[in-house]
């Protein structure tokens, strides 16, 4: 008899019912008799990806960096996406997958938030090695289907200075002695941009935070992901009542094959 | 780069790719598509669409049987699964050949390996351009990417796509390419070796579709669809059984392997 196995998840089943579930238990705690009406959103999906509750200041963290994750507006590339399948009413779930398939990219995405999460791994709060990394920036020669990164993961490429955004969330992260790598990242930023040439972005604070809320470079790319979606399914559902008559269909400037192949 | 040139692009499409002119045309790569194209095979204005270049029909026929050969509805493999199991909740079909196909990009299998495959065969084929020996190339692969994809078959069970996807490529003498040379080359060695894996479909298909002139990225896009012709089939079965009736799983069926019952209320 083959079974799937799991850290997570312990069900009970009904006396009459091996199918239906009397109890449910995460990482040993109950569901449904314990946890729910005392359990924070956020602590559920601490607990579920680390396999601990976390602390009152993670947990705070966590949700804190939930809201401003939560949505990204109509101008980025995955809201854009998942508005797509609004206008032209498609099922409800294109709508997410659109959205995570743009959205897992390693330009403004969770792939760049695993990317980031890496430097930090490697760099630590190290000036001198941010130093020789950001003066000499390099990129992973393991063979994938990523593209080829073309910009220093969590900088602006086209941007020219900080947006107050950035400096507000920073701000406003409660940033203390259990956040060491948010803290350096406070402290430090003007000299990691000097160094860059380039503004950093939601896509450092992010990873920043997840480094200093424990998780590991996978745990933070899937995290990115999931928690975008909600304004990417909001702005979905608004652009299914605006219409496609009301949604930008831009004008193209078709040129030769050949202009192309030679520029 | 700035603002500016940011700016640069809004607000409008530059394209050499293509674009309908609703009423009128549609451009595909620089061609009319109902009328230059008009003849043209789905198939072949696919490979066209991603690499710019036609293809000679010998050529097109091999790139094809890579995918017939790895068609295998079978509703246990990961991404059929994911197939079968929106039939079995009663999802769409698009959903379900959409997301089955996602998964198809996996680093033990499909992309991930084609990828690897590909790129390992072009870097060698240049190393031994430059002098190298196979032996020095191998080690080397093997020491940083402690193993190659496309190589992983123990001895004993070979690979059964194999034999006819050579035998198909040597009808359309397709069968004598630098990379595929390699692939076996490669093969003899690590069969030999203290090693003892064969090669897999994986290197075969990169290997050939290589010859034919694939880049590794033109391959990886072109190899999308490799098993979609194995996916339907599976959404087909699974949504006409009763719903919900695919790998049912009793509590008991799960083996947990976590953290003794504790309080939450205790945190």
């Amino acid at each position: 008899m083959q079974s799937i196995h799991t850290k997570i998840w312990l069900e009970e089943p009904e006396n009459d019912n091996p199918y239906a579930t009397k109890a449910a238990y995460c990482h040993g705690y109950n569901v449904y008799d314990e946890m729910l009406g005392n359990c924070r959103w956020v602590e559920m999906l601490f607990l579920l990806l680390k396999g601990e509750a976390p602390t009152q200041q993670q947990a705070d963290l966590l949700e804190h960096l939930a809201v401003v994750l939560a949505n990204a507006g109509p101008r980025d590339a995955a809201v854009h996406a998942a508005m797509c399948a609004g206008v032209g009413k498609s099922v409800a779930a294109s709508s997410l997958i659109a959205a995570l398939a743009v959205g897992a990219g390693q330009y403004s995405g969770a792939r760049e938030v695993y990317l980031i999460m890496e430097c930090w791994n490697k760099l630590g709060t190290d000036e001198n090695q941010w130093e020789n990394f950001l003066l000499n920036p390099s990129s992973s020669d393991i063979i994938s289907t990523w593209p080829d990164i073309e910009h220093i993961p969590g900088f602006d490429p086209y941007g020219n200075t900080t947006p107050t955004s950035i400096i507000t969330i920073l701000k406003k992260l409660q940033i203390d002695s259990n956040t060491p790598y948010l803290q350096w990242l406070f402290d430090n930023r003007t000299f990691l941009e000097k160094l860059s040439t380039k503004p950093i972005t939601i896509t450092m604070v992010a990873a920043t935070a997840f480094i200093d809320l424990g998780l590991t470079l996978d745990e933070g790319e899937m995290l990115m992901l999931l928690l975008r979606l909600p304004g990417a399914a909001a702005h979905t559902l608004e652009q299914k009542k605006y219409g496609h008559k009301n949604f930008p269909f831009y004008p193209i400037k078709l040129e030769s094959q050949d202009n192309k192949e030679s520029r | 780069m700035n603002p500016k040139y940011l700016k640069s692009f809004s607000n409008h499409l530059k394209t050499s790719m293509g674009a309908c002119f609703p009423g009128d045309k549609a451009i595909f790569r620089g061609h009319d598509l109902h009328k230059e194209l008009m003849d043209i095979e789905w198939f072949d204005l696919y490979v066209y669409g991603i690499t710019g270049r036609r293809f000679s029909e010998k050529k097109l026929t091999l790139l094809q049987f890579l995918w017939t050969y790895t068609s295998y509805p079978d509703a246990r493999i990961w991404n059929n699964r994911v197939a079968s199991l929106s039939g079995s909740s009663r999802s769409t079909a698009n959903l379900a050949t959409s997301a089955a196909l996602a998964i198809s990009e996996a680093d033990i299998f499909g992309r991930g390996i084609d990828i690897k495959a590909i790129s390992f065969l072009k870097r060698t084929v240049d190393s031994i351009k430059q002098g190298e020996n196979l032996k020095d190339c191998i080690t080397r692969e093997l020491k940083n990417n402690r193993g190659i994809a496309g190589y992983g078959r123990p001895i004993a069970s070979g690979d059964e796509r194999i034999q006819p996807i050579m035998k198909k490529a040597e009808s359309l003498g397709l069968s004598h390419g630098i990379h595929i040379k390699l692939a076996y080359q490669v093969d003899d060695f690590l069969t030999q070796g203290r090693w003892r894996i064969k090669m897999n479909y994986g290197i075969i298909s990169a290997a050939l579709a290589a010859d034919i002139g694939l880049s590794p990225s033109e391959y990886i896009q072109f190899s999308f669809p490799a098993f979609l012709a194995g996916i339907q089939p599976c959404y087909t079965e699974a949504v006409k059984n009763p719903a919900g009736t695919l790998f049912p799983t009793a509590c008991k069926d799960i083996t947990y392997e976590g953290k003794e019952k504790r309080s939450w209320k205790e945190n």
